[in-house]
């Protein structure tokens, strides 16, 4: 997928030699083998630092308004899902379309970062991409295997890898995946009886620290005081009690009720591993099969849980 | 000092005997990845297994740990009145615990053991607890523990050093806790001194020898707090940071804590939690005011604490062991080493 990048720089250097925009948001090489770090690029002379590979997994709409300065534009590189989250950040009010310089990069994929390590028993020294063909190594062992087979289960389910929005585009148009049974892990927990299914969501959260790293790389988590984080009144414990944990895992999903992109960041992001989309998917099926909505795909429409329908699915709203 | 040897087919018998009058920790596999843990009594610890995850320093120092309590049943003579909760401490020992793990114990000891403060959790916690480190063969690239002043088989904090030696663990004995331990295991095949430090030497040059990260920190201390706290390079270091707490939560050295009182019930309980520099909390105000209020304040705080207030104030080097858990965790890749190299380098223009 680096084939785009050349063009990318490209575009950026442009776009900073001409002023058009102040900086650019995009992703730079990382420290350790499969990491990479968002990086605001200020000056043409830098493009060469902005990478775009299949360990870009994190959402740079989360990003944007932070970056934003008083006057003036920035460019952010966007993946679909990063420009579904861009449309939610501009339906939402939280920035403005004129401001941002939107370079779209139609996506494979990212890859799954842990399923790769558990391919190994010792550490990994070296990642190496090369279309769809990624070759690991580690000091005992040198694997190639396919980005295919390794992707992280939100890229195999995404249906929207192309762009939704965008100034630019980076590269053609990938072909769409059409999915069989697009809620498949879902409807497996659905299934479960209502023990087994709180046993499942108790195991899930077992280890969870609390660092709020799902919260603060969701581009949506963007109160200003989280509701974890008020004191008066103070919702919830701040210590391991798994009541309080539960509390902000639950809480954080519905509050991204009709709003998630299943872009990922949460699952990526997590220090302990934890799944945390299994509480998101659920919202997203539902916001799919009873509005018909998937977030993020249009900047004319309204989120259905902020507007009112005569042919509500609920009687009680009616 | 005394060796003894411990074949690894009595390993697991040596521990048993132990569980009588020890509360075992160790390495276990999880979903979640390898974490440290108390050890059920079928289970064994992992001993050939990565870095932890997440640091020994819960042992004595867990994420959230009751202090007092008070019931709020004012029919009871006692209500409201804040009272000491029962500890279970009762000797533990925390089995193949990394050496720079069991350094970032002694550092932990500074804020918690001092001439001004006791604090009589940490202390009794740590009083009743032996460390018992494996050296580590093979270290990770991650790991820069020897520019942080311990290393691979460093024996600072630790009771007992054991080496692997494929088919059997040298141990070298290093405090009287470690000398109980080894005797309630019954491990008491003594090994020859000279040749078993010899082996230890050997070991120990190979295991650094191996050990690719480094960082300088020769100059953190001649340079002025000031021109590092203005320096221009805090906005780039700190651009992708999302301010979660993982660094400080899976480091072996930070030890902020906050204090929560809850009450459920009739029961009122003052917790302490783990805190995290890196939280806007941490520094807000009751008035409101928040003196780090910015994402770009908290990271260069972390850094500061860690390469510099902490290099000043005790003499002791960098607050960090090199363990490298932060650099494999960050989920946005900010490398401590970078900024310890940016840091060490900088000249005020």
């Amino acid at each position: 997928m680096d084939t785009c990048i050349e063009k990318i720089r490209t575009i950026c250097a442009d776009l900073l030699a001409k002023g058009e925009v102040q900086k650019v948001i995009g992703f730079a090489e990382g420290s350790i083998p499969m990491a990479s770090r968002p990086i605001a690029v200020t000056s043409k002379d830098d493009v060469e630092k902005l990478v775009f590979n299949a360990t870009c997994g994190l959402n740079l709409a989360n990003y944007v308004s932070e970056a934003l300065p008083k006057d003036g534009k920035i460019a952010v590189t966007a993946k679909g899902c990063d420009s579904r989250n861009l449309v939610t950040h501009m339906v939402e009010n939280q920035v403005s379309r004129d401001r941002l310089y939107i370079i779209g990069i139609p996506c494979t994929g990212m890859v799954d970062k842990r399923k790769i390590a558990a391919l190994f028993e010792d550490e990994i020294t070296d990642f190496i991409e090369e279309g769809d063909t990624l070759t690991i190594v580690s000091p005992q062992k040198k694997e190639k295997v396919s980005k295919t087979d390794v992707l992280r289960h939100n890229c195999r389910m995404c249906t929207h890898r192309n762009p939704v929005v965008f100034d630019v585009m980076a590269a053609e148009p990938v072909e769409e995946q059409s999915l069989d049974q697009p809620f498949a892990d879902v409807d497996q927990i659905a299934a479960m009886d209502p023990e087994t299914r709180w046993a499942h969501f108790q195991e899930l959260t077992k280890n969870c620290i609390r660092c709020y790293a799902c919260r603060n790389a969701c581009p949506l988590c963007y109160c200003p005081t989280c509701f974890v984080d008020e004191s008066s009144p103070q919702w919830v414990g701040k210590g391991q009690d798994k009541t309080d944990i539960n509390t902000f895992h639950f809480l954080r999903a519905f509050h991204c009720a009709g709003r998630c992109t299943d872009c990922g960041a949460c699952v990526e992001v997590c220090p302990m591993g934890i799944n945390v989309r299994d509480f998101t998917r659920k919202l997203n099926k539902d916001a799919l099969e009873l509005f018909g909505w998937e977030a993020g795909l249009d900047m004319e429409k309204r989120p259905p849980l902020d507007v009112y329908s005569p042919d509500d699915p609920d009687d009680f709203i009616k | 000092m005394n060796f003894i040897t411990i074949d690894k087919k009595d390993w697991a018998g040596g521990i048993d005997k132990s569980r009588k009058t020890y509360r075992v920790f160790g390495p276990v596999q999880d979903e979640n990845g390898c974490q440290l843990k108390p050890l059920a009594p079928d289970v064994y610890p992992l001993m050939d297994a990565g870095v932890t995850v997440m640091s020994p320093k819960s042992v004595l120092f867990p994420q959230t740990e009751k202090m007092l309590t008070a019931t709020l049943d004012e029919s009871s003579e006692d209500h409201h009145i804040m009272k000491p909760v029962e500890k279970d401490n009762t000797p533990r020992v925390v089995l193949g615990i990394r050496p720079y793990d069991a350094r970032a114990i002694q550092m932990v000891k500074l804020n918690f053991d001092n001439p001004d403060y006791q604090d009589p959790y940490w202390c009794e916690a740590y009083d009743a607890t032996t460390f018992v480190g494996l050296g580590i063969n093979r270290p990770d690239s991650c790991d820069f523990s020897t520019s942080a002043g311990t290393g691979p088989f460093s024996e600072e904090g630790l009771d007992v050093l054991m080496a692997d030696l494929d088919d059997r663990y040298l141990a070298k004995i290093l405090t009287e806790k470690g000398e109980t331990w080894a005797e309630a295991c019954g491990f008491d095949t003594s090994a020859d001194a000279a040749e078993s430090q010899a082996l230890f030497d050997i070991l120990r040059k190979e295991a650094e020898k191996n050990i690719t990260a480094s960082v300088d920190t020769d100059r953190l201390s001649e340079k002025s707090i000031l021109d590092l706290y203005e320096a221009p390079f805090w906005d780039d270091v700190a651009f992708s940071c999302i301010n979660c707490g993982t660094c400080t939560f899976v480091c072996p050295t930070c030890w902020c804590f906050d204090i929560q009182d809850e009450t459920k019930h009739k029961t009122a309980t003052r917790f302490r939690n783990w805190d995290t520099c890196m939280s806007p909390l941490f520094t807000h105000h009751a008035s409101g005011h928040n003196p780090r209020g910015s994402k770009v304040q908290r990271v260069r705080q972390r850094f500061m604490h860690k390469l510099k207030y902490f290099v000043d104030k005790y003499d002791q080097g960098i607050m960090c062991v090199g363990c490298g858990r932060c650099v494999a965790s960050c989920p946005v890749n900010i490398d401590i080493r970078e900024v310890c190299k940016t840091m060490n380098n900088y000249e005020k223009e």
